[in-house]
């Protein structure tokens, strides 16, 4: 009993430099700006443009890197910015200048960017200190071994940590300002627009800040898992309720849920933390699906049959 | 005084097919406006056009003499129904709160006054008890509602709507209707895409029959004619529709 109370509350906490507090941290700021932002794609129904952005920032990452020869560099977001935009103007153009549908354009647009970033990669490979496995699955658990950055003598933390923090507060901030602006262009860009919120640039904003948060989670979880970053959480809070802002609210809770209970899978499997995170995920979901009493799927299968008779009543 | 729309040499296309050719409207204030036409005829084009919505190929509308963007307060709209994602997660309350936003600034929090005329526009479309619900659990003529109190709570002089009368029961519709009446006597002025030739004349003071181009535009009385139908809808007017208009042509005739 004391050996499973030492594994489970202290364990955690002593190992390596600063224990897990760290990683764990760091997987928390990941999921939850992902999920803040992925709450809007989610809603606009644009959840392929979350697997569209993570991909397509490979090739302004690589010649980012390219140019400055630094990975920790602030030009490695413009570059991602930069491609992401370049992502979204490519998609918007492919759709409205032909016949293909938007979900076939971000399709194409995506991995064509992708691939000309897997030949930047290996073309460059010698100078490039980016490893595709770490582009597709990155890895939460090397955070507790990174130098903690110091201001004035006091250390605040290993630097990925502090950028996400910094990034994790920028969503939070922008998600509050822009509340009411985001609700009415996602809900209804001719409104938002003749109200004088431009739908399109605030869709712009939008993709750029899916753009700055991805290519942050980047190291942590890599392009794919990121993915279930933004949508999972979303769409577990909107099994629950139906306003935005509480599903922003549930979103913060369930990324500290899936974060706690991801590390210590992970920690039990001796597996990847990203990806025991988004097995986590997975189970809350599947768990507010079935239980959930005003949409979950049993109660849906139990109204079925007493609806039915409602409905007849009421025809 | 200032007419609330006037468009001139209005060309709109889409890719390279044209969608709205060589408009012409000059709109008096406090009437009711249909506009008609087939499908593809480019009404709701001409709804968006106004709203600054699309690129014009050629043309100027004014509001109230001015551009668009400097009269946005002045504009209400109510949506297609087709183009609302009902699952969208938002309650009867926070739809109609959104009529606000066009008075306020960026970053600006609705204002307690903002909070108390979206209540009384729940209130007026009798759909306080439902001002919580999500919309999608509403009936069609609920879910109208919402939308006419969006309406009502951007507070506008020139109301454009894009087919309100569409898919709701007739208790909804009459109500709908006596509504706009209470907006003309207040002086504003209503412009409604419609598809029921039947309703079109006992609705309308004014109709515009559209086919990419303006067909017909004048009182209901003078434009409302088999004749001007026909050529709206290219001829493809069924039999039975032509009788349904005899139908409602004719107590006036008397």
């Amino acid at each position: 009993m004391s050996e499973l109370l030492s594994w489970w509350a202290v364990a955690p906490w002593q190992t390596g430099q600063g224990g897990y507090f760290w990683a764990l941290l760091m997987g928390f700021l990941v999921t939850a700006s992902c999920g803040l932002v992925g709450n809007y794609l989610l809603v606009r129904r644009l959840s392929l443009m979350g697997d569209t952005i993570s991909h397509s920032i490979l090739p302004g990452l690589v010649l980012a890197f390219l140019w400055t020869g630094r990975r920790t560099s602030w030009v490695m977001f413009v570059g991602a910015v930069i491609a992401a935009l370049v992502t979204v103007f490519l998609v918007d153009l492919i759709q409205k200048g032909s016949r293909i549908k938007q979900d076939a354009a971000m399709s194409v647009v995506f991995t064509v960017l992708f691939a000309l970033g897997v030949l930047l990669v290996s073309i460059f490979a010698h100078q490039v200190d980016l490893d595709q496995d770490c582009v597709l699955y990155g890895e939460i658990a090397f955070v507790p071994l990174e130098t903690l950055i110091s201001v004035g003598g006091v250390s605040i933390g290993p630097p990925s940590v502090v950028r996400m923090g910094i990034v994790f507060l920028f969503t939070l901030v922008s998600v509050v300002l822009f509340n009411k602006e985001l609700l009415l262009s996602s809900f209804d860009p001719g409104l938002s627009t003749s109200s004088g919120y431009s739908a399109q640039k605030i869709h712009l904003g939008l993709m750029a800040m899916v753009a700055i948060i991805v290519v942050s989670a980047f190291e942590s979880v890599g392009a794919i898992l990121v993915v279930a970053m933004l949508i999972f959480p979303g769409a577990t809070a909107s099994l629950i309720t139906d306003r935005l802002n509480y599903i922003h609210v549930l979103t913060i809770i369930q990324s500290a849920l899936s974060t706690l209970g991801g590390m210590y899978l992970a920690l039990w499997l001796d597996t990847s933390i990203a990806a025991s995170m988004v097995v986590v995920s997975m189970c809350l979901f599947a768990l507010v699906w079935f239980f959930n009493p005003s949409y979950g799927l049993i109660s849906t299968l139990v109204n079925r049959g007493v609806s039915k008779d409602k409905t007849l009543e009421t025809e | 005084m200032s007419l609330p729309l006037t468009i001139e040499n209005l060309t709109v296309h889409y890719q390279k097919k044209p969608a709205l050719w060589g408009v012409d409207l000059k709109l008096e204030a406090g009437q009711i406006v249909g506009i008609i036409g087939p499908n593809g005829a480019g009404k709701s084009t001409l709804i968006k056009a106004v709203m600054d919505l699309l690129p014009l190929s050629s043309g100027v509308i004014k509001v109230f003499d001015k551009s668009f963007s400097k009269n946005r307060k002045r504009i209400g709209y109510m949506p297609q129904r087709e183009s609302i994602d009902w699952d969208f997660p938002v309650n009867v309350f926070d739809v109609v709160l959104m009529g606000r936003y066009g008075h306020l600034k960026w970053f600006q929090r609705p204002r307690s006054e903002d909070i108390e005329k979206t209540w009384s526009c729940i209130e007026k479309v009798k759909l306080t008890p439902f001002a919580n619900r999500q919309i999608s659990n509403l009936s069609g003529g609920q879910q109208q509602r919402v939308f006419l109190a969006r309406a009502l709570a951007q507070e506008s002089d020139l109301y454009l709507m894009d087919e309100p009368f569409a898919a709701i029961d007739s208790a909804t519709e009459t109500a709908t209707i006596e509504l706009f009446r209470e907006l003309k006597e207040q002086g504003k002025t209503i412009i409604v895409v419609h598809h029921d030739l039947a309703t079109a004349r006992r609705y309308f003071d004014s109709l515009l029959l559209l086919n990419k181009q303006v067909v017909a535009f004048g009182p209901t009385q003078e434009v409302f004619t088999g004749d001007r139908l026909q050529q709206t809808y290219g001829g493809k007017l069924t039999i039975l529709e032509d009788q349904s208009i005899a139908a409602s042509a004719e107590p006036s005739i008397g």
